[in-house]
């Protein structure tokens, strides 16, 4: 669901379609009938922006039938934990849990916390933004006074910061008020009853807009493909993430993977197909604002002076998180080597703090403001790629300057004088005061380097060729910037002061050839870490707060073990296990998959022969099988911890999320989740229809919303303007392009297979609107009008929502203006709104219209967008009035085929 | 592809004919059915054959087909067919087929209107959207897409490599040749861009390039990477390939495997399975390059009865003659001019 895995993952692909050989069953759900819906043996469609629904709607089908596998449940989720007796439902405070707040638009969680006098559970995942305790003892993640949550956002194409703040605390789940029984109306188990009581199959048909039967042929094909037998994977990608429900509709598939029994066991999982390569790599090594390597917090300017507050305030007192301040320790050991020594804090005050909202969609907000002067931008086109785009293009007219490394010339570095607004006269050249510096990039068969992917793992790359011109690598960039820049701040009169920090770094890596290329795997070597003697380590649990041990990442910590990259291991699959331990090497510690001591039931034997993984050996006291063991190695299953254990011990034997602060997959989130304990069907931020559950909370009441003047709104039901733009409009990509096209449409052979910008729309769109096959179409939104040939085609399937027929129009997002294959950005039309939990842009579901005929180019474009907004019905007019006249461009005859 | 590569002795764990298999018939075994569409054999060909940019497309409107057809410039092309769902009750504005035919109006929005009763120029919201019918989406409820009658079927083509192939046949100076591993391969420094092949082609493959191309003029098409074959390689196509559509192998055993994968299908209800250029005793004499597809060839743009025209070979002398003289022009011309 919400991906489009044959056409964007094609290479991954090859193990869905090896899969299918062997007998699987290949469901998709989604929007559209792409390439993926081809291959499957069962296509449904569903509205875009409803995916809750259908969730929903299958763990409603799920409870109703009891047809969840309770022998799993019992033991390893928090089904029978009960919750506070505040709590309250959407269905009981129309449409929102207990505690919003409507006036600061925050939730307070005090009332989804579990019942009993067990502290109160912190989130493995999920909102980390605040600390986990705070000075006064008071909970900020529960106290919306305590702290602002500044957004994090990879905006292009991107995924948010989809990072886990994992700082949960295993403890002791004794003190949990639980019944066993699951019938306590205020136990888990009862409140997702009543919670998915109202999404029935009718209700899911309606709000999705297909037939009971067909959601009913997957929700039965999952329940009967689930079981100690048989297990079953939910694939996503970024058609679940680009919402402003993108998180909650992971969680909601969470649950329906939970109460299957299908986390932890081969075959099962949700498995998340990131939207380019190595965006874990650049999660886990972070390219965002708010985290350190390994998912540390950042500091903040306000609430970590020091080393001891920052290690106050975000070090748990059991689990992993107990040990931050020696994983942070470690980090600035690695970076400020001998200057960093226990009386100078190891350097802590070296570290950047932030002060606030630093993402980039807010950057780009800032320097529309005037309140950003020079900017970065590596491999990243977000005047393409990023939603709301032609807002990016008037920023970046406000800059002083502007470096862009890429591998070609992208529409971000030429935008001052050949970008849409120039034509259209909103933006002149000459009064463009942007200094824009190209520098060309190395391409990845250019230079050695790891990927990480989905599944943590890092796979080590050579380069093939050596990179032409005065392209470079990125790593050559960043060294040699950091070292030219040190160089001009010799004998700075600031060099004991502000430029410590940067004199002071370890910034010496071997370098190589003519260009003097830093040695990539001389920085995996640092990133893996060594002990006082210099000895690479071996895992983090070698790592010691001291000073004595450095290592730049220490989740990676292993991946350099004995001195070897780990990361470069190449046997053949007819060479090893099922679970290809000596390809490659994943985080944490060489598992493959993670939370595998669910493979086994509570205890310790698998759940069946023929999905046997990892089970308890009892003769040699400890747990084995086809991988690394996810747990506690000689942690028996029945062990029960002690009341004051802390760490790893504080764990159960029975306790497979070892995580989380209960041990437990959570059905129901206590914490961690900043809309809602449970997913809940809202509406798109931009929607033709009502939503049908909760009238008063149309869309989630938690989005971010970023007003400004260019990004105004579409109107959306019940404001009865919402039928200005009235088809629901989804953005995506083809196999052919890449993203924002840097990649493919600068490249003959990628771009002769999809020249031009389409949009596609269903025969009866075209009817309606008047537009020829292969002809063009301008689609408008408040935002702005773009132009693009029109694929008129059944795939895009109507939907009846409420009784009524609803039909969305495809906008693939990879055209800009630059290159061989050019075309209008479908971002240009999308808003800036985003998801709160991780920031993203909401680019699956929005609103729009479409008319005949091509967009004008000059400032009649404004006009246009203008009067289309104020008199949508005149608007159309026209334009079919013309498109008649016109006949609404040239189409160009396909082949003919019989067919 | 590599993951599930079929044992074969003749071939090394590369996918590569083995040293010593010269004598082997080798080919294509393109099961369709499992093709998703991706291009990367079309992209993998040209990178490695160095063909170049088709200038003569854009946006064809063709489903995601925007190669079109083979020819000098598409050695692999990769056709879609969208087979639009049988129901009935779907209101279909007068627009008969929609993808793959000619470009064409939705009536100028007239057919729609007339069919609707309603202005256009009011949204669906503000004015009754009553006025459109409500159907049901579907007819059935049926659980698959098969069995809504919508299919997507998707199908890399190539030259077919025939057992007597024409353009080889009716060549008249010798540039086409079969290879030790029985492949029809041109060579484009003998080539003397007559054309004859061009005509005699049954498939429609073999064409010549534009002028002002590299090797502009004479007559191109796939080699089965002759090259790479013999440098012990399979073909780019069958490499790139990621869910194993195209196959590489001595073609007796893809045959036998193709007639496993067809009784696979069809015993698992899957309609329209059948083999293309499998047979020997066709009007080609089989193909070395052949397909397992989903539906009748024409549905693909494949003539369902190709025949080498040899049948014809008095008139065939005939053009021979003229070939000849051909040549001699050509030759001349080759003087003069310093280059063809
Ligand atoms: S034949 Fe293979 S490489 Fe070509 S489009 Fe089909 S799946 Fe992709």
């Amino acid at each position: 669901m919400g991906s489009n895995m044959a056409e964007n993952h094609p290479v991954g692909f090859q193990w869905v379609m090896e899969a299918k050989n062997r007998g699987a069953r290949i469901l998709h759900v989604d929007p559209r009938f792409t390439r993926t819906s081809a291959m499957a043996d069962t296509y449904v469609p569903l509205r875009p922006g409803t995916d809750i629904a259908f969730l929903g709607g299958l763990i409603h089908h799920i409870l109703e039938g009891e047809h969840d596998f309770r022998d799993y449940v019992l033991p390893y989720t928090n089904a029978s934990h009960i919750i506070d007796d505040e709590v309250q439902l959407p269905d009981d405070l129309d449409g929102v849990f207990s505690g919003y707040d409507p006036g600061s638009k925050t939730y307070d969680d005090r009332s989804w916390q579990y019942a009993g006098d067990a502290p109160d559970v912190h989130a493995a995942a999920g909102d980390r933004i605040n600390d986990l305790v705070g000075d006064d003892g008071r909970d900020p993640a529960r106290d919306p006074d305590a702290g602002t949550p500044p957004p994090g956002a990879d905006p292009e194409g991107g995924e948010g910061s989809a990072a886990a703040f994992e700082g949960g605390s295993i403890g002791n789940v004794g003190d949990i008020e639980r019944d066993e029984t699951l019938q306590h109306p205020r136990c888990v188990y009862q409140l997702l009853k009543r919670h998915y009581a109202s999404y029935t199959p009718a209700a899911v048909a309606s709000i999705c807009g297909i037939s009971e039967q067909r959601f009913l042929s997957v929700a039965e094909a999952l329940v009967h493909n689930s079981g100690r037998e048989r297990t079953s994977a939910i694939v996503y990608s970024v058609g679940w993430t680009q919402h402003t429900t993108g998180a909650q509709n992971i969680r909601a598939a969470s649950i329906v993977q939970l109460l299957l029994g299908n986390v932890g066991r081969p075959g099962g999982g949700i498995l998340a197909l990131r939207g380019h390569a190595s965006i874990q790599g650049s999660t886990d090594v972070p390219t965002l604002y708010d985290l350190l390597p390994g998912y540390l917090p950042m500091p903040t300017g306000d609430k970590h002076q020091d080393l001891e507050t920052y290690a106050q305030r975000t070090t748990a007192a059991k689990g992993f998180w107990s040990l931050t301040p020696t994983y942070l320790i470690s980090l600035l050991k690695a970076w400020w080597g001998g200057h960093a020594t226990p009386d100078n804090d190891f350097r802590f005050d070296h570290l950047p703090r932030i002060t606030g909202d630093h993402s980039a969609y807010q950057t780009t907000l800032d320097m529309l403001d005037g309140k950003v002067h020079g900017y970065m931008l590596f491999g990243q086109n977000p005047v393409v790629g990023s939603a709301n785009s032609r807002l990016h293009r008037m920023a970046l007219a406000e800059l002083d300057w502007l470096v862009v490394r890429d591998l070609t010339m992208i529409e971000s570095a030429t935008f001052w004088h050949d970008g849409p607004e120039i034509d259209a006269g909103e933006l002149v050249t000459e009064d463009i005061g942007t200094e824009v510096f190209f520098l060309p990039a190395a391409a990845h068969v250019e230079k050695d380097g790891t990927f990480t992917n989905t599944q943590r793992l890092l796979q080590w790359h050579q380069a093939a060729v050596s990179p032409k011109h005065d392209a470079r690598s990125d790593l050559w960039f960043a060294y040699h910037l950091g070292r030219r820049i040190r160089a001009k701040l010799d004998g700075s009169i600031t060099y004991r002061t502000r430029d410590l920090p940067l004199h002071e770094l370890t910034w010496d890596y071997p370098v190589e050839g003519p260009h003097e290329e830093p040695d990539a795997a001389a920085v995996l070597r640092e990133i893996n870490g060594w002990d006082a003697e210099g000895r690479p380590l071996s895992g983090f649990s070698e790592l010691r707060d001291d000073g004595s041990t450095a290592c730049g990442c220490w989740i990676y910590c292993g991946s350099y073990a004995q001195g070897v990259n780990q990361t470069f291991r190449r046997t053949a699959w007819t060479e090893m296990g099922p679970a290809a331990q000596e390809w490659g090497w994943a985080w944490p510690m060489d598992r493959r998959m993670l939370y595998n001591r669910a493979s086994a039931d509570p205890d310790g034997r698998p759940w069946s022969e023929r999905k046997a993984y990892i089970w308890w050996d009892e003769q040699a006291g400890r747990w084995t099988g086809l991988d690394t063991p996810d747990f506690a190695p000689e942690m028996a299953p029945h062990h029960r911890p002690e009341a004051d254990a802390t760490g790893i011990a504080a764990l159960g034997g029975d306790d497979p999320f070892l995580m989380q602060a209960d041990g437990k997959g959570w059905l129901w989130a206590p914490s961690g989740v900043v809309d809602g304990p449970l997913p809940t069907h809202y509406e798109p931020h931009e929607s033709p229809v009502q939503n049908p559950l909760h009238g008063s909370a149309q869309a989630n009441p938690m989005r971010q919303i970023r007003p400004h003047e260019h990004n105004p709104d579409n109107p959306s039901p019940p404001d009865p303007e919402a039928a200005t733009y009235p088809y629901a409009a989804t953005s995506y990509r083809i196999a052919e392009h890449h993203t924002a096209g840097g990649m493919s449409r600068f490249q003959s052979r990628l771009s002769e297979l999809a020249k031009e910008m389409f949009v596609e729309v269903h025969p009866e769109v075209a009817a309606e609107r008047g537009l020829t096959h292969g002809g063009w179409a301008t689609i408008v939104s408040s935002r702005t009008a773009i132009e693009a040939r029109v694929m008129v085609t059944e795939r895009m399937a109507p939907l009846v929502v409420d009784g009524r027929r609803r039909h969305q129009v495809g906008l693939p997002y990879h055209w800009g203006h630059g290159g061989i294959a050019t075309g209008d950005p479908a971002n240009d039309l999308f808003s800036v709104v985003l998801d709160p939990n991780v920031h993203i842009q909401e680019v699956k579901a929005a609103t729009c219209d479409i008319l005949p005929g091509r967009r004008p180019r000059d400032h009649r474009l404004r006009e246009l967008v203008e009067a289309h907004r104020r008199d949508p019905v005149a608007s159309r007019r026209a334009h079919l009035a013309d498109a008649v006249t016109a006949d609404g461009g040239s189409p160009q005859a396909g082949k003919a085929r019989t067919r | 592809m590599t993951h599930s590569a079929h044992a074969s002795d003749r071939l090394n764990h590369a996918g590569g004919p083995v040293p010593g298999t010269e004598g082997t018939r080798f080919g294509f075994f393109t099961d369709t059915s499992v093709c998703i569409g991706c291009k990367a054999c079309e992209v993998a060909c040209k990178e490695w054959n160095q063909v170049p940019e088709r200038t003569d497309t854009g946006f064809t409107g063709d489903s995601m087909d925007n190669t079109g057809d083979l020819g000098a410039d598409a050695w692999r092309h990769v056709a879609f067919i969208e087979q639009p769902r049988g129901h009935d009750a779907m209101p279909r504005a007068g627009l008969g087929p929609l993808v793959g035919g000619e470009a064409r109006s939705a009536g100028n929005g007239r057919a729609g209107l007339e069919w609707f009763g309603q202005d256009p120029g009011l949204p669906p919201g503000a004015h009754g959207a009553e006025a459109i019918p409500q159907l049901p989406i579907f007819n059935g409820e049926p659980a698959s897409p098969a069995e809504d009658g919508f299919r997507w079927l998707m199908s890399s083509d190539v030259c077919k490599h025939c057992s007597e192939a024409a353009c080889l046949e009716v060549c008249p100076t010798g540039a086409i040749f079969y290879t030790e591993f029985d492949t029809v391969v041109v060579q484009d420094d003998v080539c003397n861009g007559c054309g004859y092949c061009v005509t005699a082609c049954p498939y429609g493959v073999i064409e010549r390039r534009s002028p002002g191309q590299p090797g502009g003029g004479g007559a191109f098409k796939c080699t089965l990477c002759y090259d790479r074959m013999k440098g012990n390689q399979q073909p780019a196509c069958a490499q790139a390939c990621p869910t194993d559509s195209i196959q590489f192998g001595p073609l007796e055993e893809l045959r036998a495997r193709a007639d496993v994968r067809a009784e696979e299908l069809i015993g698992a209800g899957v309609p329209g399975v059948q083999l293309y250029g499998h047979d020997q005793g066709d009007g080609v004499g089989g193909n070395g390059a052949f397909f397992l597809l989903l539906d009748e060839p024409e549905v693909y743009g494949l003539p369902p009865d190709p025949v080498t025209p040899t049948r014809n070979l008095g008139e065939i002398w005939r053009w021979v003659g003229v070939a000849a003289a051909g040549v001699v022009a050509a030759a001349g011309a080759a003087v003069l001019g310093g280059d063809r």
